[in-house]
């Protein structure tokens, strides 16, 4: 860190920049993710209950459908939800430190 | 990190070697049982040895660090925390009332299962990783620093606001599992209700108070490995013996259209029908009384007083002055008195006189209202409960405990994932255990009843857990003459499927673990907010911190036997706000946090208004239509239950935050500052 009296040169404003623009691009990233997950278990959730009587009427297995999706399918489609968001954060993370690492 | 990797390889070590002291333990168990142990001896055993064990892992991690007592050292692997905080999040009720819920309620009690999981997707995706970054000791620390305001902008009112409801809604609910440690303790070694409360407690305070967060953790991974084993071990069992095959979770598939076809089968019987119609009678006869009040009250308190005088007179048997004497005693002490006892008694018998309900149907009616206010009350069930896991203290507490955010993330993930192992198999249970008793109990003798009857129909003289009566005198078990209590369904299932009564001391074992594992996460909850919001952010800042640290433990023992006390009480009224405490969480504390991370506009009035706004109506609608606390049903909104008033709730909260905050000045530069750097990878 160079002293508070002198002026901050051209390539630190630089870095600041970018290291702010690759910070908002993850936060777009993630969002966005994060909007589009929390859609899907919003619609297995929903759907599930709303539509059971008529789904009930579909068989998979012995098991009514309304019925398995109750018991385990939902609870199955959130832990596939949270497993594919922790993996994909990952990758998103790593995308921000390369490209803050290529620049530096 | 390989430092980590060792640490998660050694710990893996001593777990590894738990599993095989306990396997030994069991088949050590099951020899003796064969040579003979009466069966009190192993129950007595499994309630000693598991408490010894927990008091050792307390012992061997006891800490007087900070960062140790509250947050276990932020270094524990995300496979571990995830069985821990699994252990955390599975209380008695998941463990022992759940799948009597599903036998007695069947489609309607799922609920329980989409809610207590899908919220994880909500602590996964909005919180969790969120928290971690933040990276302080309690959840009003973070929501302290990311509203500011107050004394110094320190965010004094919102963390007052944010410890007050950790407070009521953990204290609520660590009553109920110190309530379920006494009970089950006093079914299985006959000690008193109060002595069993006190011997779970000890459990409980030994490894929380010496270890706090740290011994806490590592008491609840080995309670999680109980817990799965006592679940698995019966349900497989059942399985294998219905199904032919060892995985409940795929097997009861195929026993579901056999069940279906038995239900039909039951309905439609001539015999089961005749039980019902007596019942039916029975309710006939509550209702003339009824509309007979205040004379019918007077009337049968002089008949019973005749009956009794006319035992007396007779010189009856012991027995039968006894019954009379009783009946006298029981009898309503005023009109009021009868006209509720009574009603309640109608109301039961005509649930007996229902034929049964098909079990994988959802959302049966007479007609399609009915059914639509089903289907609505289950959607606003789910609704709270996945909110409310979304908010409950002792869960988000364990994000902090994790070594990185990609560690909080997966830790969620293996949270849900060891929760699943047991929640998977619930519905599986039910469905297995409800064929068996329809198939082998339904249509027996009443001379050669299995003995496991008699004995749950005797541990609970009061309310019996089950009674089989023979209501029309044919000599053979009909369905509709067999009454069950929920709780029963998970304790006896091993006697029921045929096990040695080891299992049984197992399943014991393991509800106690589930309970005691909750109590643990809830009273080091409570005792948190305490010690560090209350005392150290806001009493004295300047607190040294081996003064903290003593500090959370004296307030630990000092909430532990508040609230052993009030469990010991048996308050029926707590015990039935259970439920509510998941809709009060989600209303107060979902909108802040979730906000908080999201939408930068929000600020400190923002955040008070929601909390308070949140809190209250949630409150009123209880307050308006839960019976036991003076409200009516018939004022409900849109047929909604009380427990479900977080439905109500979030939305008013979100709502509050959203317009207060655009009402009022924008928050500081400071709180941008701090969701920016929230949002931003490591």
């Amino acid at each position: 860190m160079p002293p508070e009296s002198a002026p901050p040169s051209d390539l630190d404003l630089r870095r600041q920049r970018l290291l702010l623009a690759e910070r908002a691009l993850h936060w777009r990233r993630t969002r966005r993710m994060t909007a589009i997950l929390m859609g899907l278990w919003l619609l297995t959730g929903f759907c599930t209950v709303y539509f059971a009587r008529e789904l009930a009427r579909i068989t998979v297995f012995g098991w009514p459908l309304s019925f398995y999706m109750a018991a385990q399918g939902a609870s199955l489609v959130c832990l596939a939800i949270i497993g594919f968001y922790a993996w994909r954060m990952r990758r998103l993370d790593a995308a921000y430190s390369r490209a803050l690492e290529q620049s530096a | 990190m390989t430092a980590n990797k060792r640490y998660f390889r050694r710990l893996s070590g001593y777990y590894a070697w738990f599993c095989v002291c306990f396997a030994g333990f069991l088949l050590a168990l099951t020899v003796l049982e064969k040579e003979g142990m009466p069966r009190l001896w192993i129950g007595h055993l499994f309630m000693f040895a598991t408490i010894v064990l927990y008091a050792t892992i307390g012992v061997v991690s006891r800490t007087s660090n900070v960062t140790e007592y509250y947050v276990a050292g932020r270094r524990v692997p995300a496979l571990f925390n995830g069985m821990a905080t699994a252990a955390d999040w599975i209380s008695a009720a998941s463990f022992i009332s759940l799948a009597g819920g599903l036998y007695l309620y069947g489609f309607d009690a799922l609920a329980y299962i989409m809610g207590w999981t899908g919220g994880y997707c909500l602590v996964a995706l909005l919180i969790a990783p969120y928290l971690r970054k933040f990276g302080q000791y309690t959840i009003p620390d973070y929501l302290a620093a990311r509203y500011g305001g107050g004394a110094g902008g320190r965010g004094g009112p919102v963390r007052a606001l944010a410890v007050g409801a950790t407070i009521i809604v953990s204290f609520v609910y660590v009553v109920a599992q110190i309530y379920a440690v006494g009970l089950i303790a006093s079914r299985f070694t006959g000690v008193d209700f109060s002595v069993g409360i006190f011997l779970g407690l000890a459990s409980i305070l030994v490894c929380s108070f010496l270890g706090g967060m740290r011994g806490i953790t590592w008491t609840q991974v080995a309670q999680y490995i109980i817990i799965l084993v006592a679940f698995l071990i019966p349900t497989m069992w059942l399985s294998v013996k219905h199904a032919d095959n060892p995985l409940p979770q795929v097997a009861y598939g195929s026993v579901l259209p056999k069940l279906a076809q038995r239900e039909a089968q039951l309905a439609a019987d001539p015999r089961e029908e005749a039980v019902r119609a007596q019942f039916r009678r029975q309710a006939d006869d509550y209702a003339a009384r009824l509309a007979a009040l205040p004379g019918s009250w007077e009337q049968g308190r002089l008949e019973a007083q005749r009956r009794l005088d006319a035992a007396r007179l007779r010189n009856g048997s012991l027995a039968d002055v006894r019954n009379a004497e009783r009946a006298l005693a029981a009898y309503p002490k005023t009109i009021d008195d009868a006209d509720t006892l009574w009603r309640a008694q109608r109301a039961r018998l005509l649930a007996r006189a229902q034929p049964p309900q098909p079990h994988a149907a959802p959302f049966p009616g007479a007609t399609e209202a009915e059914s639509n206010a089903r289907r609505n009350n289950f959607l606003a069930l789910v609704f709270c409960l996945m909110f409310g896991t979304a908010a409950l203290p002792h869960i988000l507490m364990r994000s902090y405990t994790t070594p990185s955010v990609h560690e909080a993330r997966g830790s969620v993930f293996w949270t849900l994932f060891f929760i699943l192992l047991i929640y998977l198999s619930i519905p599986a249970l039910a469905v297995l255990a409800k064929y068996d008793i329809y198939t082998s109990l339904v249509g027996s003798d009443f001379r050669s009843l299995p003995t496991w009857i008699s004995y749950w129909a005797n541990v609970d003289k009061v309310n019996p857990l089950i009674s089989v009566i023979d209501i029309n005198g044919d000599g053979l078990v009909q369905l509709a003459e067999i009454a069950i209590d929920g709780d029963v369904l998970v304790l006896a299932t091993p006697e029921i499927g045929g096990l040695p009564y080891v299992i049984s001391g197992l399943v014991a074992a393991g509800g106690l673990a589930a309970a005691l594992s909750t109590a643990d996460g809830l009273l080091l909850a409570i005792s948190n907010a305490l010690s560090h919001d209350v005392y150290y952010k806001i009493v004295d800042p300047n607190a040294s911190t081996q003064k903290r640290v003593t500090i959370s433990k004296l307030l630990l023992l000092a909430v532990a036997f508040i609230a052993a006390y009030a469990a010991s009480q048996k308050p029926a009224d707590i015990l039935s706000l259970v439920g509510a405490a998941f809709s009060l969480a989600a209303s107060t504390l979902f909108a802040p946090l979730v906000l908080g991370v999201f939408w930068k506009r929000g600020n400190h009035a923002g955040a008070i208004a929601g909390m308070v706004i949140g809190f209250l109506t949630c409150l009123y609608y209880m307050l308006r239509t839960n019976p036991m606390l003076g409200g009516r049903m018939d004022a409900a909104w849109f047929d909604i239950a009380p427990m479900s008033a977080g439905i109500f709730g979030v939305p008013a909260g979100i709502a509050a935050v959203v317009l207060v905050s655009l009402l009022t000045a924008p928050p500081s530069r400071a709180s941008d500052g701090l969701v920016d750097y929230i949002r931003a990878p490591e």
